[in-house]
């Protein structure tokens, strides 16, 4: 038997942080009382009608370009139908067949659709499960009813849970990057759920795919999707058959159980919103989320690579536009010198000494401003001061503020520049560790250190490392 | 009846502004008539206790109004005929009720209705049926009977009505009275319980077309409550048409086949001429989908319904029942007690007709259906002004006579059915007397006019024309005369 290839496609909901709900101007909240942010439109009274959110439309189309989408010119509201108390329409508006966003993409992966709708009220289980299945009472709370939601709908085109939850951070990333979304996990503001199925290697077709629900970080997104593809795998190579049905994830045992089959799947008898005309966005709305784009962090990621920085240092930044932003006013500020450099010192040296003095905020936010950076990372790249020292008067800058000149003139950390000064001080500390000379001659270079350790503290740290090593290598 | 109740509306506003007429008297005088309604066709009614104060003041110098029990009120019952919303007042009140407060019309009370405006005689009430003041053994029409009966039965002035096939201008034809259903979208159905929202329609049920005139006035225009409202450009101004020259009147082709009753088929001839009389001309048109119209109708209004009426499941307000074992049997049994059957068997065709499979076939042929009648209408109004038909095909019937059949008194709507699919502007306006099929009472009927989307005003000024032309100035009680012309009257 071929080896089974996974095949993965995610649904996102995320929720926007308009200031009001979809449909009627009661305001967003989380962690409220219950039931306070609502109003007859929201609690389904007789004879009110839904108004459509415009922010929620203009963030919707943010983040439909950002994902490459074809905007649809007259996208389509319907009504979702199903009894719950979580829906006090016994309908959902949403769209259907022609949703306000189309087909798109986010770096490997193609997006199938977006659409806009609302969410369901918040329930509350009552019993030690927080689960429906054994509760004795439950009590809805309509604050979150209403709340204005993208639903994000990518093909089935990842291959392992590992890149599932890669790709969803990038996803998310993008959406908080927007700042359409607050895209908190634990919070329910993005809710990833996940297709899954298995195919012998090298196949076209789909198998019979599984819902899975209720993983609410990305740790749990993976966990889950690996432990279904499992399932799967070991259902499918003992001969067995996949069955169509949604999966609750618990998080506390990591298992799946099963919500509903197929043949408990609702029907919806979706119709379009009578209460609703086509959503057709002006060319001014289009153009105004077209310019309040920002660059997104795949574009950045590539800018970062092209200009020499690795990987993962690239990631970093454009997880973080506004240390990303600090650092190009660096490299501007430093001139000449390599980004990568640059890169180092803004995510290495400056955000330990910023963890360090428990300063909140990144390196925009801080003391540290980026000419002083720049010409800071200038005096160690031209070894005027010690890496060591760049690090002393870093320390100072995060503390004080200021230019780091008067700062190694002060504490007189200027590199140490006669050479017979620090030989000097090389040949008396190997007097005085004479272990680590003869164990240095035995082949132990790590001995080395110890040398060098004792010349630093004997110079504050002014004496360059390179030229300590030269001088003891010379000695020997 | 007392001369002050004999005002229109319109004459009532004209001496009030005037300063001729004590608005207090005025309303007083109405609710004093209110209060002997006789016909059940008052839900509740603004006795100026509690409640009632709330919605009575206002500046007083419009008219006090009937409205419709499908209307939401703040703190006064509302309950749109159905047992589920017994006890139910509403949080908010619809812009159709704000707008007449606005305009200073204190509301006389709510008038009784079909359940959910689902029905053609008000027997479909959860509170009884309304009589028919013209005789107290038939029905007023529906579904806004209570509306109609309390116009003609001289217990208000004028009111206001709900119509998604016909339930504005049947009763009116029933009751005598003028009954407009304006175009789509003039006037806001925010707090307009929904029956199917595509085709429900706010609109007047008054004794003169002039009142229609001043109440759709006061009623049109955009709503940010309501999205698919648009309002009427540049307003309603009233009527002051006298004749009928160079203005063309297209008679369906189809009617000369259609069974209706021959006394309705006399009055309308004798319309057709008075029309002639008064200059305008009268041409064939053809609206070869109308026929369908019924069907499609019969489709699209109760799957619409069937997903506007599941809101109703006990768990927020009105009335619940059961609910000690689980989630379920409340809803099963709050549904099934607090519907009637009307409103259960179009729940129950409206969720056969959207659901997985049926969908196309039904749902969708009825909106394709839809999409004919309109374009035949828009095909008839590039030769003609007005389409005119029947308002409905027969007198008002008797109490009893069609609620085992269905279908029969589905068919009540055949006329007035097309103009909601297409969501074109018609008014009934009383033309005549004739006695039922088997004979009996001499008793009012309608005669309708369309109009194209939006052409309201000129509906209106043909509508006056030819109301001043009939000279119709009975009311229900012998030797009553409801006022009706303006220069002798006024």
């Amino acid at each position: 038997m071929a080896e089974l290839e996974a095949v993965i496609g995610l649904e996102i909901h995320v929720q926007l942080a308009t200031k009001t709900k979809m449909f009627c101007g009661c305001e967003l909240s989380f962690g409220d009382e219950p039931n306070v942010h609502t109003c007859p439109v929201c609690l389904a009274h007789p004879g009110v009608l839904p108004v459509p959110n415009e922010q929620a439309i203009r963030y919707a189309l943010q983040i439909g370009l950002a994902l490459g989408c074809e905007i649809a010119p007259h996208s389509i509201f319907h009504r979702k139908n199903y009894f719950y108390p979580d829906n006090p329409k016994a309908y959902q508006i949403s769209q259907y067949d022609i949703p306000i966003c189309g087909a798109g993409r986010l770096g490997d992966i193609r997006i199938h659709r977006a659409h806009l709708e609302e969410d369901a009220a918040k329930m509350i289980h009552v019993g030690s499960s927080g689960r429906i299945h054994g509760s004795g009472a439950s009590l809805v709370d309509f604050n979150r009813g209403g709340t204005p939601l993208v639903e994000i709908v990518t093909e089935p085109d990842l291959r392992g849970a590992a890149e599932a939850a890669e790709w969803a951070r990038l996803l998310r990333e993008t959406v908080r990057q927007l700042g359409v979304s607050d895209v908190n996990m634990e919070e329910g503001s993005l809710r990833v759920d996940a297709n899954v199925s298995v195919r012998p290697a090298g196949s076209e077709e789909l198998g019979t795919k599984t819902e899975l629900k209720n993983m609410n970080s990305f740790r749990f997104l993976q966990r889950g999707i690996e432990a279904e593809l499992a399932r799967q795998r070991e259902l499918v190579e003992s001969g067995g058959t996949v069955e169509q049905e949604t999966l609750h994830f618990d998080p506390a045992s990591g298992s799946l159980t099963s919500l509903r089959s197929k043949e408990e799947a609702h029907d919806y008898r979706y119709f379009p919103e009578p209460d609703l005309v086509p959503l057709a966005p002006s060319e001014e709305m289009l153009q105004e989320a077209r310019e309040s784009l920002p660059e997104l962090p795949a574009a950045r990621i590539a800018r970062y690579e092209k200009m020499g920085l690795p990987g993962d240092v690239a990631l970093t930044l454009a997880t973080d536009p506004r240390t990303a932003g600090y650092f190009e006013n660096v490299v501007e500020a430093a001139d000449g010198i390599e980004p990568r450099v640059v890169a180092n010192w803004v995510t290495g040296e400056l955000a330990a000494a910023l963890r360090q003095a428990e300063v909140e905020g990144g390196a925009a936010d801080s003391r540290v401003s980026p000419p002083a950076l720049a010409s800071l990372v200038r005096m160690v790249q031209e070894k005027k001061i010690s890496h060591g020292s760049g690090k002393t008067v870093l320390a100072t800058l995060v503390a004080e503020g200021g230019d780091p000149e008067p700062i190694v003139e002060r504490e007189g950390l200027a590199q140490m520049s006669d050479s017979g000064e620090l030989e000097a001080i090389v040949e008396k500390a190997m007097a005085e560790n004479p272990d680590a000379v003869e164990r240095i001659r035995e082949g132990n270079n790590k001995a080395i250190g110890a040398i060098v350790g004792a010349v630093m503290r004997e110079t504050k740290g002014r004496a360059d490392g390179g030229e300590v090593n030269r001088l003891i290598q010379e000695k020997l | 009846m007392s001369d002050l109740l004999k005002l229109t509306a319109l004459e009532a506003h004209e001496a009030m502004v005037a300063g001729d007429l004590a608005a207090a008297e005025y309303t007083a005088a109405w609710k004093a008539a209110a209060a002997g309604d006789e016909l059940n066709a008052y839900l509740w009614r603004n006795e100026g206790a509690e409640e009632g104060e709330a919605i009575a003041v206002a500046r007083d110098c419009i008219a006090p109004i009937a409205v419709k029990d499908i209307f939401t009120t703040e703190g006064v019952p509302t309950t749109a005929g159905s047992r589920i919303l017994e006890g139910y007042r509403p949080p908010y009140t619809s812009t159709a009720v704000r707008k007449l407060l606005e305009a200073g019309a204190p509301i006389l009370g709510k008038t009784n209705m079909d359940e959910f405006a689902m029905g053609s005689s008000n027997e479909n009430s959860a509170y009884g049926p309304v009589l028919n003041p013209w005789d107290r053994e038939r029905v007023p029409g529906g579904s806004s009977g209570g509306s109609a009966a309390v116009v003609a039965g001289g217990l208000a002035p004028w009111a206001i009505g709900t119509d998604t096939g016909g339930s504005i201008r049947q009763p009116a034809s029933f009751c005598g009275i003028v009954g407009l259903k304006p175009t789509y979208g003039a006037i806001s159905r925010y707090g307009m319980i929904a029956f199917a929202s595509s085709l429900d329609q706010c609109g007047p049920l008054t004794r003169t077309v002039s009142d229609a005139a001043l109440l759709l006035g006061i009623l049109q225009g955009h709503d940010p409550c309501d999205s698919t409202s648009v309002g009427i450009e540049g307003g309603v101004s009233l009527p002051d048409r006298e004749d009928l020259s160079g203005l063309r009147f297209g008679v369906p082709a189809e009617l000369a086949r259609d069974d209706f009753d021959a006394g309705v088929r006399a009055v309308f001839e004798q319309t057709l001429r008075k029309i002639e009389e008064l200059g305008g001309e009268i041409a064939e048109v053809a609206l070869p989908s109308a026929e369908h119209g019924i069907s499609a109708y019969y489709v699209i209004a109760p799957a619409e319904a069937s997903s506007n009426l599941a809101r109703y499941d006990g768990v927020r307000y009105g009335m619940r029942d059961g609910g000690d074992s689980d989630l379920i049997e409340m809803y099963e049994t709050t549904r099934s007690e607090g519907f009637g059957p009307e409103v259960k068997r179009r729940i129950m065709l409206g969720t056969y007709a959207l659901s997985s499979g049926y969908y196309e076939a039904y749902y969708g042929q009825a909106q394709k259906v839809r999409t004919r009648i309109a374009e035949d209408f828009s095909g008839a109004f590039a030769g003609v002004d007005f389409v005119v038909t029947p308002t409905a095909p027969s007198v008002a019937f008797k109490l009893g006579e069609k609620t085992d059949d269905p279908l029969a008194m589905y068919l009540n709507d055949f006329f007035t059915v097309p103009m909601s699919l297409a969501g074109i502007p018609a008014i009934s306006i009383p033309a005549g007397l004739a006695a039922p099929a088997g004979g009996g009472p001499q008793l009012p009927v309608g005669f309708q006019i369309a109009a194209p989307a939006f052409a309201e005003q000129k509906l209106l000024d043909a509508a006056y024309a030819l109301e001043q032309g009939i000279g119709f100035d009975r009311g229900p009680n012998p030797g009553e005369r409801f006022s009706i012309d303006r220069a002798a009257d006024g």
